[in-house]
């Protein structure tokens, strides 16, 4: 059958990504963009730093199935519905059997004279996004007109480019649809707290020159009330409008405001054609969220699933993806969507025959704000009654609308702190009956005060991800399927992989699972600590452990390993930092601490000499070539701007060491899991675009930080303005300049898998700046698992960012005196590891290769390539061997 | 020759760290000496495999970590190879992930007077 998916946007491929393995079926997708799929709800990102290549929904490899042809930049003219055929803009014709409408919708620009201005955009589109950021650039005034999710939306994206942002509301409030009026009150209050204008009643006649040259006022907004606003460039946010043009030239029956007319199972007025997400139209209503758009497209892949086909839909569908060679993708992508598309013929089709409206409930983060709305927010239903909460103070706004009788929960309404959002929303769509006291669910809680509903409560029929349509009972199904993690639970289900939003529900519901069954999350170190890293952190401390022996005989049984020994290691020098050479601790290093060096594939260690912020005077520069040229050691600039020597004997360390000890140097700990490096950019020294002495800062924070033991290596750098040049953002603690301070960003990295690191505080000052990093790695070190790095630390959890802002910013479990102190003991306690080693006779003695010999390893060969040495390889050892 | 003659002395017991080892030259090979001390502070013992790794080809095995895993069999005490981790077995130079990595075992001795012998073959 030839089906011809119109529209290549979050829904129409969310319909494609549900008939993957359908047999007999021949798709041709037509995609109007010069991209796939990408994200649209996470759009605003883009100018946070995710790139359209981030933003793709398209999985690897998912359009060479060979029975999808994608073709962009493709626009659908008309659809000849006699002789079945699409017709493209440009004359080309595509021949189809079915056709599933998912044009989307366009945004809506009200008719004001000089819409059409230079300089006049919308927010819809990455090539939208683009425009915006040229305009951006060249702009230092910037209006968002439209005060719903969008247009907050838009406005954090002008807000980010650095522009003075208004938003212009034709309404009394912002976010009409979702808040009510005390909310709206709030909402506007926070955002313009963040240095954002907000002007609401206001109904824009027109956009004219405002005479501004260049920057500062290109064009003039003119209010019906008189009044004006100059600005340089405007974004139209005010809303959607169906695209919906095709149903008109093909003759579909439309709605009177627009909308193509669909039924329960999204069939439009021909029966061969469906039209699904924001351009259907379903019982008068138009869908501008992606949840009921994907549970439309889960409806006509049910439809299309159930066609008759041929060959019969059965058997046959695996063979001919396993005979396509596309069988991992299809395995992958059955298995991620098992809920709702459950292998032909399999048990249990769950599959939703009929669209039955949708739930709108939203829970949003608009400009740094939690906002969320739930149910009937507004109190429409007869007779509900309200539960008020509102702190001014602490920015905080609760309603909860209930039925008459107070028994059950109707909608809410929740701005500036959502937390709650999870549990009042299955209240709300489950009919869980309302505890005795129901305002007990929007107040503070106070010590001691269990609050809420445990997911216990919930039936397994509760709808625990909307986006992705996954129950409770589907969690559950999967986690005893052996899905015991949260990540394994994620990728397994799907649950929490679009908007995010579930996800502390989703733990909950996991965690009281693993709890029921019995199950003990296995976290522990290894087969001889039955505690995780986090555990015996606190275990040591306590106890006062200071050997790798007294703490296993503690704590532990047995003898350890190769696991714990490191990790305990790391655990008694974070406590105690006690040099790591002390010999009562010389047999649980790893080769690299116990040579403090790192080794190589053929035995031999590199050496890496401290250079703070990568700043080094041209006489070290020199020393460090003398001892390469005198050593015959390779030489390699690293990526955190310092020099690796490689090659070298352990008896060869601790002279190479001695010539540079004597010329200042200072280990680099390139072999410890612990700071690293701080990289810097040259800063507002030199560089005239640096607004902050990044280089100056990048010293100091290296110096404080240097020997730090952790559950990992911690990689950080500072830029010294906004150009990033130092590139803070990959780092597991990055700083950026601004004109008023410093931001900084946390939990960042690059290597395997890479994460932009999260603003942790902004425009702070220098001292505010040591103090949060202080507190946020011993946080860390404190509380992170055995080789996890911060950016793993943090998404595991629970919390995540927000959470860390609590306990480092706001205090919240009032350690920051504690983890400041321990902090400042590190730093105290400070020595250079090879700086003792060199004047330690007893330690000198291991760095020889045989205990009863001066040889050397007559196994460690070199060949000469570019002018250094490297390795012999196998070969040519080979050849050696035999003449 | 006397059987004497074939155990060559490496070093003092004292001369390796508890829970060390070292690489000692004996002829013309290399040969990886333990020392093994349980927590309680009770001397186990020494022993001794190749230095060679095989997964590695490099001579490394006496800088490897020393510790005790269950098997199927019992605990076993092994060494760590610090290249990629491969698990030997102190006592037999068996690999646990993998029989092709497998080394060889010496006999070693500790005498009274706490010198280690070598037996060379």
């Amino acid at each position: 059958m030839k089906l011809v998916v119109i529209g290549n946007g979050m829904v129409g491929h969310k319909l494609l990504e549900e008939l993957v393995g359908v047999a007999d079926l021949d798709i041709t997708v037509l995609c109007e963009e010069p991209r796939p799929a990408y994200d649209r709800v996470h759009l605003s990102e883009f100018f946070s730093g995710k790139t359209a290549e981030e933003l793709s929904l398209v999985s690897p490899g998912f359009f060479d199935q060979p029975n999808v042809s994608l073709k962009l930049n493709a626009k659908a003219v008309n659809i000849d519905r006699a002789a079945k055929c699409v017709l493209l803009e440009g004359g080309e014709t595509v021949p189809y059997d079915r056709i599933v409408l998912a044009t989307g919708s366009y945004p809506f620009v009200p008719a004001v004279t000089g819409r059409d201005r230079n300089g006049c955009l919308v927010y819809r589109t990455i090539e939208d996004l683009e425009a915006m950021r040229e305009w951006g650039a060249k702009s230092k005034i910037g209006v968002v007109v439209g005060g719903g999710l969008l247009g907050l939306e838009c406005a954090k994206a002008l807000k980010d480019m650095g522009l003075a942002t208004h938003v212009v509301e034709f309404a009394p409030r912002l976010m009409t649809v979702q808040v009510d009026d005390m909310g709206g009150r709030l909402l506007r209050r926070k955002i313009e707290a963040l240095g954002v204008q907000v002007h609401t009643g206001k109904n824009t006649l027109e956009i004219a020159d405002g005479g501004g040259v260049g920057v500062g006022g290109r064009h003039a907004m003119k209010f019906a009330d008189g009044s004006q606003l100059l600005t340089d460039m405007i974004v139209f946010s005010a809303g959607i409008r169906p695209r919906d043009e095709l149903a008109r030239n093909a003759s579909l029956i439309r709605g009177e405001r627009g909308g193509i007319l669909i039924d329960n199972q999204c069939k439009t007025s021909d029966p061969d054609i469906w039209a699904i997400g924001e351009c259907a139209l379903w019982q008068g209503k138009i869908f501008g969220l992606v949840a009921p758009g994907y549970d439309m497209a889960r409806v006509v892949a049910a439809q299309i699933r159930l066609l008759p086909s041929p060959l019969g839909r059965g058997a046959g569908v695996r063979d001919a993806v396993e005979a396509s060679g596309i069988s991992e993708l299809a395995e992958s992508l059955t298995r991620s969507t098992y809920t709702s598309s459950p292998l032909p013929g399999g048990e249990g089709l769950k599959q939703p025959a009929e669209f039955n409206g949708a739930d709108m409930s939203t829970k949003l983060k608009l400009l740094g704000v939690d906002v969320a709305s739930i149910g009937d927010a507004q109190g429409s239903t007869p007779g509900s009654l309200n539960y008020l909460f509102s702190d001014e103070v602490a920015g905080v706004y609760k309603k909860l609308v209930v039925s008459a009788d107070a028994k059950t929960l109707l909608g809410a309404v929740l701005v500036g702190e959502a937390n709650d959002y999870g549990t009042l929303l299955q209240m709300a769509l489950n009919g869980i009956p309302l505890p005795a006291q129901p305002e007990s669910l929007i107040l503070p809680s106070v010590e001691g005060g269990a609050k809420g509903l445990g997911v216990d409560l919930l039936p397994a029929t509760a709808s625990i991800c909307s986006c992705n349509n996954v129950s409770k009972g589907d969690l559950c199904a999967a986690i005893e399927g052996g899905a015991t993690s949260l990540g394994a639970l994620k990728k397994c289900t799907k649950a929490a992989t679009s908007c995010g939003g579930c996800l502390p529900l989703v733990k909950q519901v996991l965690d009281a699972e693993l709890k029921k069954s019995g199950v003990l999350v296995l976290n522990h170190l290894c087969e001889h600590f039955a505690h995780s890293r986090q555990e015996l952190f606190h275990l040591v401390k306590v106890g006062g452990q200071k050997t790798f022996d007294d703490t296993i005989l503690a704590h532990g049984k047995g003898r350890g390993c190769d696991v714990c020994k490191p990790a305990v290691a790391s655990i008694l020098a974070s406590c105690w930092n006690e040099h790591v050479l002390k010999p009562k601790h010389a047999s649980v290093q790893d080769t690299n601490d116990y040579y403090l060096a790192n080794i190589q594939k053929d035995g031999t260690y590199s050496v890496v000499p401290r250079i703070p912020g990568g700043e080094i005077t041209p006489d070290k520069l020199i020393v460090i070539g003398q001892v390469a040229k005198d050593y015959g050691l390779y030489t390699k600039i690293t990526g955190g701007q310092r020099i690796d020597l490689f090659g070298a004997r352990v008896e060869q360390l601790p002279e190479i060491w001695r010539a540079l000890v004597a010329a200042g140097f200072e280990s680099g700990h390139a072999y410890g899991k612990s700071l690293r490096t701080v990289k810097s950019c040259v800063g507002s020294t030199w560089c005239r675009y640096g607004v902050q002495d990044s280089v100056t800062m990048a010293i100091k924070i290296e110096e404080r930080y240097r020997g730090l033991r952790s559950p990992h290596k911690i990689k950080m750098a500072v830029s010294g303005c906004t150009r990033e040049c130092a590139e803070a953002q990959s780092k597991d603690v990055g700083v950026i300049a601004t004109e008023k301070g410093w931001n900084l960003y946390v939990a960042g990295n690059g290597g395997m898998k890479p994460r932009h690191a999260e603003l942790l505080a902004g425009d702070i000052d220098d001292a505010t700046l040591i103090k949060l990093i202080d507190r946020f790695l011993m946080f860390y070190i404190r509380t992170g698992d055995r080789l996890q790095r911060t950016s793993t630390w943090i998404e595991n959890l629970e919390g995540g960012l927000s959470y860390v802002k609590k306990v480092v910013i706001d205090d919240s479990l009032g350690i920051c005196a504690e983890l400041e102190a321990d902090m400042a003991r590190q730093v105290e306690t400070y020595e250079c590891e090879w700086k003792k080693a060199i004047t330690t006779p007893e330690t000198l003695k291991r760095f020889s290769h045989f205990v009863n010999s001066k040889d050397a390893d007559s196994n460690i060969q070199f060949v000469d390539e570019r002018g250094q040495i490297r390795p012999k390889n196998a070969l040519e050892r080979k050849l050696e061997v035999t003449p | 020759m006397t059987d004497a003659a074939h155990w060559t002395f490496v070093c003092h017991r004292d001369d390796i760290v508890p829970n060390t080892g070292v690489a000692a030259k004996v002829g013309a090979a290399q040969v990886a000496v333990f020392r093994v001390v349980a927590p309680d502070g009770t001397e186990d013992g020494v022993f001794a495999i190749d230095n060679f790794d095989v997964r590695s080809q490099a001579n490394v095995l006496s800088r490897g970590l020393i510790g005790e895993l269950n098997t199927d069999t019992g605990p076993v005490l092994v060494v760590a190879s610090p290249i990629y981790k491969n698990h030997l077995c102190l006592k037999t130079g068996r690999c646990l992930e993998d029989e092709a990595w497998s080394v060889k075992a010496w006999a070693v001795t500790c005498g009274d007077d706490g010198a280690i012998m070598v037996r060379a073959s």
